[in-house]
């Protein structure tokens, strides 16, 4: 039997934070053996009988005047709590299991505990090694509304011309809402324990609420009311929000949406008519193409582990377009505001110009949509069907 | 399959989820049992005597109406279990650091706080220590009652922080109160650190049981007593009941502990010795 161990506490009461040096003593105390508490706070002795008792400790309280107070026997629930708990990391896990609830990755998770709520917790479906890295870039890379975009720069345009930015940034907020709300309906089903998919994820979130704000913002520039917005291309944007598979609603927002709007955007940046409009889809270029990279490469790793899912992302394309096949696609209005942009006046000359480079911009899309998936390994020739089903309404 | 029917009462709402808790746990042990509320301990016990509950989770009062009841028509009861934290518990009179009350003297004269009517540890227990004493309540000092859950024996700790408050605000001089109490009221900063002084402690005592009635079939409170005592708080999926309900691990029930708490209801006439509730100021 070991001598016991000596803790003393001098002038600090129990009700003062003492008991942190009772608990680190008891918990070092060999099998079997006491404790011994010393100490002069006036009341020691009551409260280490009420201490010891809730903690499930056998104690002596020391009678007559002395240093000691008592001496404390550990009891069997000693360290109890942290038999069978396991560590959650600090390797990413192929499979979180859903116990690990909320824990940080690589703490030691208590036995017991309830499961949470988060059905994609398979390392195959949700994670990428390009995440952490991505994620980086991503927090790295965020800008401020107020101060990224100069809201002073002169904006003097002819109101046809006007009216066609006002249009075009109406439909640009009601695709970004689509674009938002759907990493977000995944963020709270993704396991904590693949932080670094859902903090890009959560920064995609916020990128696109940014979006919206200066789109927004630019759309009411010129005191216009904003533009028009279509059953049509509504009827698209539900579709990807009801997507209920991760990786398939991944696909066909952030690898043919997402990828497509690249082009729009660079489209828009290089015929802006102002200079805040070519700012603000320069800025949402930038995110863009961060969360088309990101897509890209979690559909790379997805597919690597589980080449099935080729086939069926194909699939969830056709279906795609037999569900909107009734629908008009791509409002009349959006597409005769991007000629009008493109060309800069109404003179009929110009026209022609704009709508030749709208062509050519729907000719681009279709080609980096075809250049994706083929990287995505689908070969050339249904990747060159595939890309023709996607949806009239760009995202 | 009969089912082994628990009174408990409801102090807290979290009691309905300890108890759900307990009963899937018994289930899946192979015991079925089920549990009724009560709104106050009287009605718990009465419904024991009555057998329409084969087990009561009791309070120290509750126990002691139970075997008075019980003796007086011809029948037992007994402690079948209780917790770690039901055994060796002492009460504290508690004054003001710098009130110049050294000891259970001072308090002649004074104003004494304790908690609801029916508060062994708040009321009874404190209020019979201080009779052997030599101080009489209610002739020798003025009592100032905080009633919070009559009804619940004290179970309900809201009295006895309520006789803390009024400690520290100066409008009583002295409060009775459980010594966890008084370790969780001066580490919470009820009463702020170093503030107050405890001039008398109560001898030890046990706090709460479960009674079985004598009738409730024997089998079956023998293997709700079996899988209590087995309750290890290894188990993870037993631990978290455990921490509700406040205890590291079940022990056999004993009743050499009640003696204070027997002696304080027969001076203060709260029960007669055939367990009639005789406290005039009682309603729960």
């Amino acid at each position: 039997m070991s001598p016991p161990s000596i803790t003393d506490l001098d002038e600090l009461g129990l009700d003062q934070g003492g008991h942190l040096l009772l608990h680190r003593a008891v918990s070092r105390a060999a099998p079997g053996q006491v404790v011994e508490v010393r100490g002069r706070a006036p009341q020691l002795r009551v409260h280490l009988a009420a201490w010891c008792r809730s903690e499930g400790h056998d104690v002596e309280v020391a009678e007559g005047p002395g240093p000691v107070a008592g001496w404390i026997r550990p009891g069997p629930a000693t360290g109890a709590r942290w038999q069978g708990a396991e560590r959650s990391g600090p390797e990413v896990a192929e499979r979180a299991p859903t116990r690990w609830g909320l824990a940080a990755r690589g703490a030691t998770v208590e036995a017991g505990g309830v499961d949470f709520p988060f059905p994609l917790n398979d390392r195959a479906a949700v994670w990428t090694d390009a995440a952490p890295a991505i994620y980086r870039q991503a927090a790295a890379a965020q800008w401020d509304p107020a101060t990224a975009v100069d809201w002073n720069a002169p904006v003097e345009l002819d109101d046809d011309v006007e009216a066609a930015v006002v249009q075009v940034m109406t439909y640009l907020v009601e695709n970004e809402n689509a674009a938002l709300a759907v990493p977000a309906r995944f963020l709270g089903r993704i396991h904590p324990h693949f932080r670094e998919v859902v903090a890009v994820l959560a920064v995609q979130v916020a990128d696109e609420a940014r979006h919206v704000e200066v789109f927004t913002r630019r759309a009411e520039l010129g005191g216009r009311p904003l533009g028009l917005s279509t059953v049509g291309g509504q009827a698209s944007l539900l579709t990807l929000l009801e997507e209920p598979d991760f990786a398939v609603a991944h696909f066909l927002l952030s690898v043919l949406g997402e990828g497509t709007f690249l082009h729009l955007l660079s489209f828009l940046e290089r015929h802006a008519p102002d200079p805040v409009t070519a700012r603000v889809c320069h800025l949402a270029l930038a995110d863009e193409a961060r969360h088309v990279a990101f897509g890209m490469a979690h559909l790379a790793a997805v597919l690597e582990a589980d080449p099935g899912l080729r086939p069926r992302l194909a699939a969830a394309i056709h279906e795609r377009h037999d569900a909107l096949a009734q629908t008009a696609g791509l409002n009349r209005e959006v597409f005769d505001a991007l000629v009008v942009l493109a060309a800069g006046s109404w003179a009929p000359v110009a026209l022609a110009d704009g709508f030749r480079r709208v062509q050519e911009l729907s000719a681009e899309m279709d080609e980096g949509r075809r250049r994706r998936l083929v990287k995505l390994g689908y070969p050339p020739e249904e990747a060159a069907a595939l890309s023709s089903l996607h949806t009239r309404n760009f995202m | 399959m009969e089912t082994l029917l628990m009174g408990a009462v409801a102090y807290d709402a979290k009691v309905v989820t300890i108890w759900d808790g307990f009963k899937q746990w018994f289930s899946a042990n192979g015991l079925a049992f089920d549990y009724v509320l009560y709104s106050n301990y009287e009605r718990q016990v009465e419904a024991l005597l009555d057998g329409h509950v084969h087990v009561a989770w009791n309070s120290p009062l509750a126990w002691a109406r139970a075997h008075r009841m019980a003796k007086a028509r011809g029948i037992e009861v007994a402690a079948v279990a209780m917790r770690d934290t039901d055994c060796d518990l002492t009460s504290v009179v508690v004054v003001n650091a710098g009130s110049g009350i050294e000891d259970l003297a001072g308090l002649a004269g004074r104003r004494v706080a304790v908690g609801a009517v029916d508060s062994p540890q708040a009321t009874l227990i404190p209020l019979s220590h201080l009779r052997s004493e030599g101080l009489e309540p209610g002739q020798d000092f003025d009592l100032v009652h905080h009633q919070v859950g009559v009804g619940k024996h004290g179970d309900h700790i809201g009295g006895e922080r309520d006789a803390a408050r009024a400690l520290v605000a100066g409008t009583v001089d002295a409060a009775c109160m459980i010594d966890s109490n008084h370790l969780l009221f001066s580490a919470e900063g009820t009463l702020p650190p170093g503030s107050t002084r405890i001039i008398a402690q109560t001898p030890s005592y046990d706090h709460c049981n479960f009674t079985a009635v004598a009738t409730a079939p024997a089998a079956l409170v023998e293997q709700f007593r079996s899988l209590l005592l087995g309750m290890s708080y290894d188990d993870p999926e037993v631990r978290p009941l455990l921490d509700l309900e406040g205890l590291k691990a079940w022990r056999v029930g004993r009743v050499t502990g009640y003696a204070q708490l027997e002696a304080a209801v027969d001076e203060s006439g709260f029960y007669d010795e055939e367990g009639h509730v005789a406290a005039v100021d009682y309603r729960p």
